[in-house]
């Protein structure tokens, strides 16, 4: 079968293919290429070696600032998504009424896109502001918890869908035998339910830590990075770095690689870390 | 036992204040779309009023300032032909990369892997550059570019079902006659169909709320849904707040509906995507 199949090439593998190399892998390329040089349209690169790089972090403060913001912010979210999802997952196991109502209500925020949602929590959040007389452009600091807040509303409902599902697959009986040997529910959740649900917190951890590192959407509809640049993400000082000013494009570019790396390094650390804490039923 | 149910109570009110409080954003911007647009930023809490209620006011101002109606409709062709195009060859390859074992199948089934980690700003510049000099900035060219980034994924997830497929299923009906296409349309597609669903709604969610790749390549021409939105707040000088709370409503509300619609499909896909990935 396989050597009648291999015929068949240009129909089931050429189309992904060419649409692959050509939205992915020849820009992912040229990518890493025109980070050493220096260039405004794709045919004038000049070879700069490291230059670009070296300039990523000392041609001005923007994107020490924006690793410190994503940074900070990823560690934020993640650990408050994560424990509100957990903890309304745990509620909605329980057989409370309308379970599947209320899991409906909390997922929904997640389908609404990035730049909508930036615009909606605009509004919400200088409405509140607005009783001190100062709205989110005032101080990093309101964009800061505002994109938080909004990254809570978004996604602690995907990741207490998948929370619910790994707290469904704990059997019963080894709740139950915990509970007749005389376990306080602490203990139960401790000792059973928190190490069996060590896979799905594996996914939700990653899942939020990728998104909120590489948040770029809700970032420029809720702040744009004001004020100034202050409250601007990584994806967010990268895109100014590229079409704000002409001559930039090669340290654009630069940035780009270096928060591809640091990417890259975080999901790795997180997946071998959590994945060596999963046990086997 | 008494302590039981009154605990039972608790939790259930709670989670109503919640669900409520979740609600809440939403509800409060669908009150203001009706409100004159000076009146939202001095006081979006208030409920609009005989004197500042302004009917479907907003509504028509903005679906014109938008174009929202062919904003609709670029982001729901590009949306569809996207995601037809994913599910059907990425299947398709999926099963060609899982059958077909050598070094270049290989190396490209992980390629395909990598390329799921690589964040769009890596690839942006140069792919919307490659993208005008193919003449592909246009809502058909954008379902290829989809395709190609929306393969990793797909592959991923499709690779992953496939090998779960007896191998002897597909060599009976080879055995009886049918050729790979035939085999495949009609013994492995119709198998592959849950992962179809996981893989079709994945990949639609993304696409239609997708802001900067369309906005690099087709935004002058051809503005998408969220493209239009952030042209109608950017530029010049006042924005009309009122217009700006309309069209978020008429944007949330395909997707509620959607939402409502194929909610088990949704919610399971979601699921089965992240186990997967």
């Amino acid at each position: 079968m396989e050597k009648t199949l291999k015929k068949y090439f240009p129909l089931f593998l050429l189309p992904t293919l060419l649409a692959f190399l050509i939205a992915f892998l020849i820009p992912f390329g040229m990518g890493i290429y025109l980070s050493f040089t220096q260039f405004t349209t794709v045919t004038d690169a000049q070879w700069v070696g490291l230059d670009n790089y070296r300039r990523a972090f000392t041609a001005n403060q923007d994107f020490r600032n924006a690793l410190w913001f994503t940074v900070k912010f990823t560690i934020v979210s993640v650990v408050t998504v994560n424990l509100f999802a957990f903890l309304l997952a745990l509620f909605l196991t329980q057989g409370v009424r309308a379970t599947n109502l209320f899991r409906t209500v909390f997922f929904m925020p997640n389908l609404i896109g990035g730049i909508v949602l930036g615009y909606l929590w605009q509004l919400i959040i200088n409405g509140v502001l607005r009783y001190w007389g100062v709205d989110i452009t005032f101080s990093a600091n309101y964009g800061f918890w505002g994109l938080v807040v909004l990254m809570n509303w978004q996604m602690t409902g995907y990741m207490m869908i998948i929370y619910i599902a790994g707290l469904q697959n704990i059997p019963h009986a080894l709740t139950e035998a915990a509970a007749i040997d005389g376990a306080s529910y602490f203990q139960i959740l401790r000792h059973i339910i928190l190490p069996m649900v060590m896979p799905a917190t594996t996914i939700c951890t990653f899942l939020t830590l990728t998104n909120s590192f590489k948040l770029f959407d809700q970032n420029l509809a809720l702040t744009a990075g004001a004020p100034g640049k202050e409250s601007a993400m990584l994806a967010l000082d990268i895109y100014n770095t590229f079409y704000g000013r002409i001559g930039y494009e090669g340290v654009g570019q630069a940035k780009a690689v270096i928060f591809f790396l640091i990417l890259a390094l975080i999901a790795f650390v997180q997946l071998s870390l959590t994945r060596s804490k999963e046990v086997s039923q | 036992m008494k302590s039981m149910k009154l605990h039972r109570e608790i939790q259930f009110w709670l989670l109503v204040f919640l669900a409520l409080a979740f609600l809440a954003p939403i509800g409060i911007v669908l009150y203001n779309s009706f409100k004159g647009q000076f009146y939202i930023t001095d006081n979006p809490f208030a409920f609009p009023s005989k004197e500042t209620f302004a009917g479907l006011r907003n509504y028509i101002s903005g679906i014109e300032k938008t174009d929202f109606f062919r904003a609709f409709g670029y982001s729901l062709f590009i949306t569809v032909g996207s995601v037809a195009a994913i599910v059907l060859l990425c299947s398709m390859t999926a099963w060609y990369l899982v059958r077909v074992q050598n070094i270049f199948t290989k190396a490209l089934y992980y390629l395909f892997v990598f390329s799921m980690i690589v964040p769009f700003q890596m690839v942006m510049f140069t792919m919307s550059k490659i993208v005008n000099l193919l003449r592909l900035d246009h809502p058909l060219g954008l379902t290829v570019v989809y395709l190609g980034f929306g393969a990793g994924l797909s592959v991923f997830m499709f690779s992953g079902f496939v090998r779960g497929i007896p191998l002897e299923i597909e060599e009976a009906a080879m055995i009886d006659g049918s050729g790979p296409v035939q085999t495949f349309f009609q013994i492995v597609f119709p198998i592959l169909r849950p992962t179809a669903i996981t893989v079709a709604i994945l990949n639609a969610m993304w696409i239609w709320n997708d802001y900067l790749l369309p906005y690099l390549t087709i935004g002058s021409k051809y503005r998408t849904i969220p493209v239009a939105i952030q042209y109608l707040q950017g530029g010049y000088g006042s924005r009309d707040m009122g217009a700006l709370m309309a069209m978020l409503i008429l944007s949330i509300i395909p997707i509620v509906i959607f939402y409502l619609s194929a909610q088990k499909y949704i919610i399971s896909g979601v699921v089965a995507g992240a186990v997967k990935g």
